[in-house]
């Protein structure tokens, strides 16, 4: 294999002036798990920490005391060496309710919260989740009562929804639909649809008798409710983004050795080159090594063969046939590594292990955490 | 069984299980559909064709005669068929695609594209051919993942919220009469692992919660055993033979004396670690059958799953009984 530069996490960690560190990777590669354990880590050596995880597997939220969903950092670890370690599990609803709250009068912000339309948007938007970790972030941040936010990123498909959705979210406000449903707000409250064209009329009428009048009336009462914290929304998403770019944050790509995910990795780190956002470097998370590396898969797949075809040796052919597997997955996974190393020569990698168990205690994230820094 | 949603958590190999069983439903000469509605092409994929258009077509031949038909929902499409259909309303319809309404609508209520695809889907079950037979034996839908199939099922519910009453909450209510009915069963794919396996339960208590029909769990990617049971049993505990090892190793001209040693352990040091593993997923699979639903485990194929590979995956759904 090739050999990449080395990612040198200590050195991120023991730095005070790494304020942020984002995970990002496609579903499943272990986000959440690297999360935590670079959390753990970097209280272990004297920092103050809080992890902003979404969505984590359950087993580990209840390690972490993360059993309540209450939207806030609570103290997870205090350390020998004065640091601490603060988790919280993002509520993707109330944060959108807390924003509303803050940003729009009560009775205006009542008539969002209480809207049904908005009870859909703000508990099941593809994107809204990725909105608002961005949001969370910035409130940390804000607040500066950590002096390193560890960030996991949503689960999804692919590892670019990250960055992208706080925009969609954005035109999807913009739309063009729903301007023409807040036009009437601004023409004075008249009737939605008398104001338009005679086109718009007769899509309006296909409108009223697809959905209901109901439905329409209430669809015009969150948007034009809406549309009164608007600005705020835009506002602070740009916020949040200069502050990815800001030199304090050091974004991590994870990836599983796999084609899928390498893949996705190189995809994330040309994306954040193209959107000036500083790449630390790559974890590839889940790496099968073998302790008997010496060995090659092809000269143990003969050997094994040799046994059985003299009939002896049974224990020692089946476990030579073992590792002729082990040391073919190692291969493969190697060439996708590689693959990528290639393409991103001067990106740094570090690599972890797979336990041949979930992780989800502090002792696991601990090994994790050691693994990710030995490179 | 008319209609068959396939679900389980990401990657775990939903679509190759609801083709393979699509493949397995029809053979003996039956009709059976294959819907997919996550826009990603994955039938076409999967059976090596282009990129299948909003339109039922014939996708492949059962084993011994039998058809399996396929159709990528669409939503916009669905929207369109739906108007031209109730309303007699193309053009109105036209219009709105252009003006975004859609995407609007599909954004601010998912319930609202869930109830198109579901309801295309619905439709195609209670279809009736000219002499009044129901067109299709069976309906196999490749599903959203764990985490969102009872909303995705259970869309009449959402969308009674948004819209009491009007045409798209008849549309749903019909909608729910056939996600609900005897006919219908939910199945879990999962691997013996602890993530998809918690999914797995935490899914079929859901489904169960909503009432909607559980069907089987299909176990996907079983590897083989390699090693006799008593061997695994004693390995796991750090028990090894190593000094047979090296008898063999020494056998095979791998290695000799001290090298052989070292060697034998770094081997049973692997071996322990595989009946770790191995443990794991009997655990797992003792855990799934506390859920008492009928389970079915599928080969993990060494070379990926090819036109032939999903072949052998339905002969073994078929021999198991699940279809
Ligand atoms: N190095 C590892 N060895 C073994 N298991 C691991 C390792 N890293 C992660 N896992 C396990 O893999 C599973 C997925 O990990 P995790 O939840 O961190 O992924 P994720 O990227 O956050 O997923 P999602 O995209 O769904 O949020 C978990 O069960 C975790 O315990
Ligand atoms: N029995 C099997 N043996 C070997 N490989 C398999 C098997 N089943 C599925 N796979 C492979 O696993 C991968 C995931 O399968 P598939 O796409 O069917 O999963 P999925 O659950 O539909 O994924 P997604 O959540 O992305 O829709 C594919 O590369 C597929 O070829
Ligand atoms: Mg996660
Ligand atoms: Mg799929």
């Amino acid at each position: 294999m090739r050999k990449p530069a080395t990612l040198d996490i200590d050195a991120i960690l023991d730095d005070s002036g790494t304020r942020i560190i984002v995970c990002c990777g496609s579903g499943g590669v272990g986000k959440t798990t690297t999360a935590a354990a670079l959390g753990l880590r970097a209280a272990e050596r004297g920092r103050c920490a809080v992890v902003l995880t979404v969505d984590p597997a359950r087993r580990l939220a209840q390690a972490m005391g993360l059993s309540e969903l209450d939207n806030t950092p609570r103290r997870i670890v205090e350390c020998e060496s004065g640091g601490q370690l603060f988790a919280m599990m993002l509520d993707m609803k109330r944060t959108f309710d807390e924003i509303i709250e803050a940003h729009a009068d009560p009775e205006r912000a009542r008539q969002i919260l209480s809207n049904p339309f908005y009870q859909s948007l703000s508990s099941s938007f593809a994107g809204t989740q990725e909105y608002m970790a961005m949001e969370k972030l910035g409130q940390l941040r804000r607040s500066d009562e950590w002096d390193l936010i560890i960030v996991d990123t949503p689960p999804s498909r692919s590892a670019l929804d990250f960055l992208d959705a706080p925009e969609r979210l954005g035109r999807f406000l913009d739309g063009r639909f729903i301007r023409l449903l807040t036009a009437p707000a601004k023409a004075g409250g008249r009737s939605a649809f008398r104001i338009f064209n005679a086109g718009f009329g007769f899509v309006a009428g296909a409108l009223t008798k697809l959905l209901g009048a109901q439905v329409i009336k209430d669809l015009q009462t969150f948007v034009s409710a809406l549309d009164a914290v608007f600005g705020g929304f835009r506002q602070r998403a740009e916020l949040t983004y200069k502050l990815l770019q800001a030199p304090g944050t050091a974004f991590l790509v994870v990836a599983a050795p796999e084609r899928d995910a390498m893949r996705e990795a190189s995809y994330f780190v040309e994306r954040l080159a193209e959107e000036r956002m500083p790449l630390a470097g790559l974890v590839v998370n889940r790496v099968h090594e073998s302790p008997a590396a010496t060995l090659s898969g092809v000269r143990s797949a003969a050997a094994a063969e040799d046994l059985q075809s003299r009939g002896e040796h049974e224990l020692t052919a089946a476990v030579l046939r073992l590792h002729t597997g082990r040391m073919q997955l190692a291969a493969r996974e190697h060439r996708e590594q590689d693959r990528f190393v290639t393409a991103h020569p001067t990106v740094p990698v570090a690599q972890v292990a797979a336990m041949s168990e979930d992780v989800h205690d502090l002792a696991g994230l601990r090994r994790i955490g050691e693994l990710m820094a030995k490179a | 069984m008319r209609l068959h949603v396939v679900t389980g958590k990401g990657g775990t190999g939903k679509t190759t299980v609801a083709a393979a069983l699509a493949l397995a439903l029809a053979s003996g000469g039956r009709k059976v559909l294959l819907v997919e509605v996550e826009g990603r092409q994955g039938i076409a994929q999967i059976f090596d064709l282009p990129p299948l258009p909003y339109e039922e077509r014939r996708i492949a031949v059962a084993p011994d005669g039998g058809d399996v038909y396929a159709l990528a929902v669409d939503p916009e499409e669905a929207m369109l068929e739906y108007l031209e259909m109730f309303y007699g309303m193309r053009r109105a319809g036209r219009a709105l695609t252009k003006m975004g309404v859609l995407d609007f609508a599909t954004t601010i209520a998912p319930g609202f594209r869930d109830v198109l695809v579901t309801g295309k889907t619905s439709e195609a079950v209670r279809r009736r051919g000219k002499d009044g037979k129901r067109v299709y034996d069976a309906v196999v839908l490749d599903a959203p993942p764990t985490g969102r199939i009872t909303r995705f099922l259970n869309v009449t519910e959402e969308v009674a919220d948004l819209a009491r009453v009007g045409p798209i909450k008849n549309h749903s209510d019909l909608v729910r009469g056939v996600v609900k009915s005897p006919e219908t069963a939910v199945h879990f794919v999962t691997l013996l692992e602890e993530m998809p396996v918690q999914e797995t339960l935490d899914g079929l208590a859901d489904l169960q919660a909503a009432g909607l029909p559980p069907g089987g769990v299909f176990i996907n990617m079983v590897r083989e055993p390699l090693l006799p049971q008593p061997v695994l049993d004693k390995a796991v505990k750090g028990r090894v033979d190593t000094a047979e090892l090296v008898a063999g190793l020494e056998a095979a001209g791998l290695a000799t004396g001290g090298d052989a040693k070292a060697l034998a352990e770094a081997l049973a040091e692997e071996l322990a670690e595989h009946a770790r593993r191995t443990e794991i997923e009997r655990d797992e699979r003792d855990t799934l059958t506390a859920a008492e639903r009928p389970s079915y485990e599928l080969p993990l194929l060494a070379d990926g799953v090819d036109l032939a590979g999903l072949y052998e995956l339905a002969e073994s759904i078929r021999t198991q009984g699940a279809a």
